[in-house]
This record gives C-alpha cells, structure tokens and sequence, in this order.
C-alpha cells in the first residue's frame, strides 16, 4: 500500500489549527457544528453514513473557505469494528487529532399500538453502543496523548424515564453516565470531556418527533451555544440554558407524582 | 490497517523546541537498523509516513509527523569508535553534541562545527546541514562527514562519502531524513590546543558598521557572531556587539593542562554560585514584551560599549544557547518562533533596513538578533550564501499571530527579490512559493528523482517536508 496523504493547509506557529472529528455530521446538529468549526479556524473530519448527504456537505464548505478544510468518511457506527482503523486513518490524514464531537443518533419514537423492540435496539446500537465503539479508542489515543477533547451529544431525554420512548431516553441516559465515566477517568490526563443536553432542536428528528416540541432552537443557534462551551473547556451544557433549570425542576418531581403524568 | 501493531497506547504528543506546535504521533524508539527496517514495513502496511527525531531541538517542525510514525532515535546513541590519534569518530545518529565533545574535549578535540545548543544529535546536524559561527571558514557540518551509514525506505543499506555515492552523499546531509535515516557517521574532529579561546568583543553603533565589521574581520578569526538590537531604531538601527574569536596556538596556553579539563568547560548550574539558573527562565518572563525587551536591549548594548579581549572555555562560547535552561519557556505558553534569512553580502543591509523597519513600524521587534557570516557549500538543500544571516526570535501570542503571518510573508519577498535563502531547522512558515523560489526548480526536480528513488513510496515525510515541498 502506498503511503497517500490527503493534502490539507499546513499547521503553523502562526496558523494553528485544531483538527476536529465528527462523527454524525451529515445533518442536524452535526453539520452545523461543521460549518461552525470550520469558520473558526479547525480542519475537519466528517464521519456520517449517508454518502450523499456527507459529500454535498463536504464540497459545500470546501467551496466557501476556497480551501480544502474538511475530509469525509463513509460509515455506519454500527459497524463497530471499523472504528478504530477508522480513527488511526482519520489522525494520520488530519496530521493529529485535538476535538471529537459524536452527534451521531438516532430516534424511533413507538407506536403505542406495536412492539417497539427493534427501535429501541438501534437506538441503543446507534445512540449508546455507537459511542463506545468511537471513543473507547479515542480515550485511550487522548489519554496516551495528555490531551485532547470529547464532546457528546447527548440529550435532556436522558434526564428521566418517561411514558413516551423508554428506548431513547435509555440511550441518552446511557450516554450521559458513560460521558461521565469518560471524565472521570480523563480529567487527570489533560483531556476534557463535555456533556451537551439539548432540549429540541430543529433537525430532521424533531420532524418525526411525535408529541409537543415546545422552545425548539435552530441547529445553529445549538451549535453557537456548544462551541462557546468547548472553548471554555466546560463539563456539562444545556442548550439553550433555560433547559438547566427547567430539567432541574423535572429531575426533582418525586417519583409519586411523575408516574401519574403523561409528560 | 494493522490495529495490532500500531497500539493507540503509543500515541504520544510531541512539540517542537519553540512549544509552538504540538503534533501527536506513534513512537517507536529503535536500537538497530534492523529495527528502523521492521519500522518501514510496518508503515508501508498501514499506509502511514515516518519521520526520524533526534532531540526534538528543532525550532519548527522537522521532528513532527502528526497522526504518523515518528522514530525516536534517542537510544541509537553509542560512539562506535573514537581514536584520539587521528581525532576521527565513527557515532550513531542519536549522540548529542554534548556526547560528543565531552568524549573527545579532554583529549584534546573539538567538533569542527557545532550549534547554538549542544542538545542537537549528529543525525539531526547532519538532516539539517547545521552551520555554526564559523561557517564562512569551516562550512556546515557536511563537511566534515568523511563517510556515513544509512537505511533507506526500500530496506537497503547504503553507504556514501564525498567520493562513493557521492550525489547521495550531498543530498542526504541537508535532505531533513526525507531520504534514508543514517545508521553511522564518521567525522573528522578539529586539533585544540587549548580549553580556551581568545575573545574580542567589540560594539557596533549601527547595521552598515555591524556587517562591515563581520565581511572584514571574518577573515582574521576562526569564529565571529553578532548580537543584533532589534529593538533599536533611527541611526541606530542594526546596533550590536561582535564577538570574535580565535584557537590558541600551541604553546599560548600556559595552563594547558587545566583548561583541557572537562570540570573547566562546564556550563556552571548557579549564577555568583548560589542562585539556581533553571529558575531563571521564570524571571525572564516579565521582560518578554516589548517595552521589557527594549529595556534589556539597551541596557546590554551600553554594557558592551567598552571593547575588551578576554579567554573564555570552548563550551561557553559556543552553547550560549544553553545558558540559562529552559530559556525558551520564558516566551510563555504560545511559544516563540524564529526566522532567519541567509542574503548575500552585497544586498544584506537594504534588506534588513528594510526589515527593522517594517518590524518597528508594525509594533512586532524580535526580542533577540543573531548574525553570522557565511559562504556558499555544495549540498543539494544548501542555505549557504556568500553573505550573512540574521537570526530573529519573535514570541507569539494569540493576538499578533494574524500580523506576524502576514510580516513574515513580506520579509519572504524582501529576502526573495535580495536573493536570498532560507533554512529549513529554523523558518516555520515558508511556503511551497517561496521554497522553490529560493531553491529553483532544478534543485527540487533533482531532488524528487533522488526522493523517488530512494523512497518509492514517500515512507519518509514530516510536517515540514509537506509545509515546503506541498506533499508527494
């Protein structure tokens, strides 16, 4: 095999660059993130699983920065064994790797009339399994390394069972306990590990959401708010921030009266 | 890919000397050829690049290779065999200077070239062709090799000198590891015959002075360097202060025997014995801004006013760089970089003036300006002119690093149009452009054919040779 780089700007003193990974960027939050990053300096890889959508996303913002800032890679997260050869192809073509963003998720709310079982595993697959295939490995490069940043894309769903979608908010609270773990065990080694809880936000899932979506914010406006947290290196966010007290007020309702809500 | 053998555990982030770039990579640390081979293979597998580092003393990114194989070459680091009879040593490329004239000093031999810090090894001197104070007499250190080892990407082993493979031999020294990676080098030592050197230290009241005193005086030394005030400007613009020095013949040191020992060319730990130099570098920080460093300046200079003639020991002349430890930290946490111009003679004062100018003008001095005298040598990537080099440090922060960038780009283009060169351990930022402006197109054809030949399937790349070269 012959040793091909995918040509990007240099790194400089002068011209530093954060080299970012995101994984579920096609759409959604994710591809705003994208758009984001990019104005602000990062060169990028971005990981989705529709083609289409990934590559179109990519030229898009190749085009207007007049430069080559993003790479894209085609890959479902289920296919958890392809993750770490994955990541050492990604660092080597990126020259390095200094953020990880997994956005990737997927919501299949039930229809109360039918088993739901075969949503609730891909949400579990995608949502929760999907992020440990990815950053199992990228803790232990970011550990090894002293450094580095993990941002999980978790949800304020992950706050509390409710009636609606036991398998969703199963895989948010999933991920927000793993995300933790994550912390815990890397703080000490230099690295920063954020928790985003989002409350609704306009993307394609919230158009299959079933139920009120009360307060939804553009993906944008969810990505301004993440950014400005991973510069200040933060543990945790809701976004918008009303979301922090609202999910304080429904973390507190005591069991007696949540289960008699059909909130 | 081969999960395997390339364990994320090994992923270690490694920084330039200037802590202004970080660039995480797996390291692999080889105590053979055989090894560095196996290391090859295993590159070739995976699809990933490999890049040689010695001390890591670069001011840029020769050592780097982010997100690819960097080969840690420290522990390749025994003298083969040294005959003091001759002063010939065979070394492998991890031997530091430090290594090695600390080998070879009590017996009565010096490298014949040697830089700034003693913590460089030979394999890094030899990737970058290093020059010291003494280029316009001695050359870089090239040319002193009277043979080297090496393994190529291919897996062969090759061995060059200025006659047996001689294009090899020329390309590879100044190549930046972008060819093969040396196995052993063998060099020819310079003859002492003393511990000391004779130094003339002189000041030098403006640029014009500064380089008349270097182009005339060259001639009458075995070594000469220049301080240059940056921070100075008007009709002073270019002022320093010359040290020149010369070897003591046989018989001018009485006290031979003393002055050869070892105890007597150490860099002493405690400045007036008591205060501690590796803190110092924390007391340098509240002077690294402009109006500080204009201070020190200028208080160094009037201290240099008076022209005195003193002996001081080899290492102390040479490796002022090492001084005060850790000196570059006092820059602070964006680190500093620093950019150095070759021009020739007859073109060099224009072109600073008009570089000093442009520096005070945009509010950015460089905090400290070395210049040397130079003349032109015959390896392939040579930086060598015949004229000067001014070496200067600027200190980056998060707020001039947007105005420093484009500086620099205009101190490119003086430097171009002066005919100038530039030098790959040092310049951080030269572009593609301006590489094969300074290089021509004819030096780097040359050299892709060799790099074609010698590594088929670009093994060997760092960030640097991507930063210049634009990739395979």
């Amino acid at each position: 095999m012959s040793v091909q780089k995918p040509f990007l700007p240099p790194a400089t003193p002068l011209k530093p660059r954060l080299r970012g990974l995101i994984i579920g960027a096609s759409s959604g939050m994710g591809a705003a993130l994208a758009h984001r990053l990019v104005r602000e300096g990062y060169t990028l890889a971005l990981v989705a699983r529709r083609a289409d959508l990934l590559n179109a996303l990519c030229d898009e913002i190749n085009k207007t920065s007049n430069e080559r800032r993003v790479l894209s890679y085609v890959h479902d997260v289920t296919n958890y064994d392809e993750a770490p050869t994955l990541l050492r192809r990604i660092v080597s073509d990126l020259g390095g790797l200094d953020t990880v963003i997994f956005t990737a998720g997927v919501n299949y709310p039930p229809d109360p009339a039918k088993d739901n079982f075969d949503g609730d595993r891909q949400m579990l697959e995608v949502n929760l399994i999907g992020a440990f295939a990815w950053l199992n490995p990228i803790a232990e490069m970011f550990q090894s390394a002293k450094g580095g940043q993990i941002v999980g894309i978790s949800s304020v769903a992950g706050d509390r069972g409710r009636v609606g979608n036991a398998g969703y908010n199963t895989s948010k609270a999933g991920l927000t306990t793993y995300l933790e773990a994550l912390r815990n065990r890397l703080t000490r080694h230099g690295v920063n590990v954020l928790t985003v809880k989002p409350g609704f936000v306009k993307t394609d899932m919230l158009k299959a959401a079933v139920g009120p979506t009360p307060f939804a914010i553009p993906a944008e406006k969810a990505a301004d708010d993440i950014y400005k947290a991973m510069r200040a290196r933060k543990q945790q966010i809701y976004t918008p921030w009303f979301w922090r007290w609202l999910m304080f007020i429904i973390r507190n309702i005591p069991s007696v009266i949540f289960r008699r809500m059909d909130f | 890919m081969d999960t395997a053998m390339l364990p994320l555990s090994k992923f270690t982030s490694l920084e330039n000397f200037g802590h202004s770039l970080r660039a995480p990579a797996y390291v692999f640390k080889p105590a053979s050829a055989d090894e560095i081979s196996e290391v090859f293979q295993l590159a070739k597998k995976n699809g990933l690049t490999v890049t040689a580092r010695g001390a890591g003393r670069s001011y840029n990114d020769a050592s780097l290779n982010g997100g690819g194989i960097v080969l840690d070459l420290s522990a390749m680091n025994k003298i083969i065999n040294w005959d003091p009879a001759t002063g010939q040593v065979r070394a492998e490329p991890g031997v530091t200077l430090q290594q090695l004239w600390q080998s070879i000093e009590p017996e009565g031999w010096w490298p014949p070239v040697v830089s700034g810090t003693m913590f460089t090894t030979l394999g890094g001197c030899l990737g970058a062709n290093i020059h010291g104070k003494n280029n316009f007499k001695m050359g870089p250190i090239g040319e002193h090799v009277l043979e080297f080892s090496a393994i190529l990407p291919t897996g062969a082993e090759v061995t060059c000198s200025p006659k047996k493979n001689a294009v090899l031999f020329y390309a590879m020294i100044s190549g930046l590891g972008m060819l093969g990676i040396f196995t052993s080098i063998t060099m020819q030592m310079k003859r002492l015959h003393s511990g000391l050197l004779e130094v003339d230290a002189r000041p030098v009241r403006n640029l014009h002075e500064h380089l008349t005193d270097l182009l005339d005086n060259a001639p009458n030394y075995d070594y000469i360097v220049g301080w240059l005030d940056a921070t100075a400007s008007g009709r002073s613009l270019g002022r320093g202060q010359i040290h020149a020095a010369r070897y003591l013949h046989e018989g001018d040191d009485p006290e031979l025997q003393k002055t050869m020992l070892l105890k007597n060319q150490v860099l002493p730990p405690r400045i007036f014995g008591v205060f501690p130099k590796s803190i110092l570098h924390y007391f340098m920080s509240p002077f690294m801004n402009n109006l500080g460093t204009w201070g020190v300046n200028t208080g160094k200079y009037i201290a240099s006013l008076p022209r005195h003639t003193f002996r001081e020991s080899h290492a102390a002349f040479h490796f002022l760089l090492d001084y005060v430890p850790n000196w570059e930290l006092s820059y602070g946490g964006d680190g500093l970089i620093q950019y150095q111009s070759f021009v020739p003679k007859e073109n060099a004062e224009a072109a600073w003036t008009e570089m000093l100018r442009l520096s005070h003008k945009r509010g950015m001095p460089s905090y400290l300006g070395v210049t040397k005298r130079h003349r032109p040598d015959k390896f392939l990537l040579s930086h060598a002119v015949d004229g000067f080099s001014l070496a200067m440090d600027f200190k980056v922060t998060n707020s001039n690093r947007a105005k420093l960038s484009t500086m620099l780009q205009e101190f490119d283009r003086i430097v171009l149009d002066a005919g100038g060169r530039f030098y790959f351990a040092k310049n951080s930022e030269t572009t593609p452009e301006t590489t094969a402006r300074f290089l021509g197109e004819e030096t780097i054809a040359k050299f892709r054919k060799l790099k074609k030949r010698c590594d088929p399937h670009s093994i060997l790349e760092s960030d640097l040779y991507r930063r210049v070269f634009g990739g395979s």
